[in-house]
């Protein structure tokens, strides 16, 4: 063999190169623009490291962050029936449809029970992405059959927020929602049940004019954006721009309107202490 | 005592002088005696000082720029606290901390006025000052506790409630007034310590309780001597003379029944030694809340009806 024979080149093509990273094994912060090695998130609940900002956690990653093992999955059958029949650009139906196929079956709110550092608790957490978490029907009847549980079993009551509002494509009976979700908070109140509303990003329209202002403690994660009318509709409404930090946790939280914001890793522990001072001792 | 009462700073020199001289010993082992027979003098100084007060040096002592705040009592007597802001209204008003608190592992709703020891921090608290959100977020927590049968410890130390245009615009007086007939219907143990100034109705805003105490150099008015001073001698440099005629310390107010007991401070003020005032607020606090605990409610609320009826003095 000769010293000199010139090996060919293996030409290795860009695009399989490409292909061989996985996808998003870097991730740019929302907030602060740096790159963030995708796997440190998971370390951190989903938080920039750099600058602390949230990004959107998923329901099944947030049932694991507040739940204790070994919870169950309640009134996961229950589906929307296009009452109106709606169709805008799209038909509702048609809508709901894609989003089954695609695996998404328990419409926008996710209901489990089970305990939360030793605690009963029934809790319901919202998924943004069906529908932007918008509430009709199916939505409005979870929230209320997971209030009607914790009353019969004693628990307490825990609603994870995120919605763009009340959903359009079931008209007035969306709005009814509200009223139907806040007369079974009704109940608890009465009861002396322990009920906590926790908001993350985004809690806007009829979601946040019921029962996502109406905890016993209202807990807000750092910089959600909750408000009742989004910032876009206000600034046209009013032909200016709005302020830094407008309708963000913190701002909710000077204006007395959320009682504490918490970050996302301290959050289980903050809620045992207390579900801890608030539920009578077992004996 | 001369009839021109001293001010604080100068009373307390020889007593600062001594402290100083006694540090600067420490280091020395030969100097172990003399340290000790200092040490003694500075006890019988101390004493001195503290049975020697006049009530307008009192009220001094009460507004000493060392002397424990509502947050440096909290961290002291709990295990833990998680404070809750706003009043679900308008804001939060951070002149009144409150929160939940864990006293030896019992739960305790714990709301106080709070003033700032540094200048940014008494802007913060707004010199200690609440406006009505302060006491609407206090009423709100209150209610909180009653739901869920937690005893209420009250903190009092204010000048008094915030006079401002805000303030008024958001109705001060309707604020305090509603605390003063939503804290009569409690329905659970209530304890309230004057551990500063109790200073008028923005101090009574927080004190409608069970056991009302008051910190050995607190004091509890319903004006300031320097406000009394000058409307009724039309001199506010008349304030020691008012503090007298206001009956307004703790052995007096015992007297008169406003309050029922007094917690001991630490010879020489709370100033002293912070921890010694907190273990010494706790004790009694935790003492309140024990015989409290076997009351029912019907029983709590008719015995504090009964308690504030019969304030006053007719002929």
């Amino acid at each position: 063999m000769s010293w000199f024979v010139k090996k060919r080149q293996q030409k290795i093509a860009v695009e399989e190169r490409t292909v061989r990273v996985p996808e998003g094994l870097w991730i740019k912060c929302e907030a602060c623009k740096e790159l963030i090695y995708r796997a440190e998130l998971q370390n951190t609940h989903n938080v920039c490291p750099k600058c602390g900002y949230h990004f959107r956690i998923g329901v099944e990653e947030r049932l694991t962050s507040l739940m204790d093992e070994g919870y169950t999955t309640l009134f996961s059958d229950l589906q929307s029936t296009d009452p109106l029949h709606f169709v805008a650009m799209k038909a509702y139906k048609d809508q709901l449809k894609k989003l089954h196929d695609a695996g998404q079956d328990q419409d926008a709110v996710v209901v489990v029970e089970g305990t939360l550092g030793g605690h009963p608790v029934v809790l319901s957490v919202m998924n943004f992405d069906f529908l932007a978490a918008s509430m009709g029907s199916v939505v409005g009847e979870k929230l209320k059959l997971g209030a009607e549980r914790a009353l019969a079993t004693k628990s307490a009551y825990l609603i994870v927020s995120c919605s763009g509002g009340a959903r359009m494509q079931e008209g007035t009976l969306s709005l009814m929602q509200m009223a139907k979700v806040s007369a079974a908070l009704a109940k608890l109140d009465k009861a002396g049940i322990p009920y906590f509303s926790i908001l993350t990003d985004p809690t806007t329209g009829g979601v946040s004019a019921s029962f996502a202002m109406l905890g016993d403690l209202n807990v807000a994660e750092p910089k959600a954006l909750i408000g009742f009318a989004g910032p876009r509709v206000i600034e046209q409404t009013i032909k200016q721009s709005l302020p830094e930090g407008f309708q963000r946790a913190e701002f909710l939280q000077a204006h007395g309107m959320v009682d504490k914001v918490v970050s996302r890793d301290q959050l289980k522990d903050f809620l045992k202490a207390c579900l801890a001072w608030m539920m009578p001792e077992r004996v | 005592m001369s009839d021109q009462p001293l001010d604080l700073a100068q009373l307390e020199k020889p007593i600062l002088e001594l402290e100083a001289q006694i540090r600067s010993m420490e280091m020395d082992p030969s100097q172990t005696k003399e340290r000790e027979k200092l040490e003694k003098k500075l006890e019988k100084l101390r004493t001195e000082f503290s049975q020697n007060l006049t009530d307008w040096q009192r009220v001094l002592l009460a507004r000493h720029p060392k002397r424990p705040y509502t947050l440096d009592y909290i961290e002291r007597i709990c295990d833990r606290f998680e404070e809750i802001h706003g009043d679900r209204r308008f804001g939060d008003d951070a002149a009144i901390v409150a929160g939940l608190g864990w006293i030896d592992g019992n739960p305790v709703m714990i709301i106080g006025q709070q003033k700032g020891r540094d200048t940014k921090q008494k802007i913060l608290r707004n010199f200690g000052c609440p406006k009505p959100e302060g006491y609407r977020k206090a009423l709100r927590l209150m209610k909180l506790a009653e739901k869920f049968q937690r005893p209420i410890l009250c903190l009092i130390d204010t000048q008094g409630a915030y006079p401002g245009v805000d303030a008024e615009e958001r109705g001060q007086a309707e604020a305090i007034a509603r605390n003063l007939l939503e804290m009569a219907k409690l329905e659970v143990p209530v304890v309230a310590v004057v551990i500063g100034e109790g200073g008028s109705g923005g101090a009574l805003a927080l004190g409608v309780a069970d056991r009302v105490m008051m910190m050995e150099n607190a004091n509890y008015s319903v004006i300031s001597p320097e406000g009394c001073a000058s409307i009724l001698w039309k001199d506010s440099s008349q304030a020691p003379k008012a503090a007298e005629a206001l009956k307004l310390t703790a052995p007096r107010l015992l007297d008169l029944g406003v309050i029922d007991s007094i917690v001991k401070e630490p010879l020489g003020g709370a100033h002293t030694d912070h921890d010694r005032a907190a273990a010494l607020l706790k004790e009694a606090v935790v003492e309140a809340f024990g015989e409290l605990a076997e009351l029912s409610a019907e029983a709590l609320v008719e015995e504090r009806y009964q308690k504030f009826a019969k304030m006053g003095s007719v002929g």
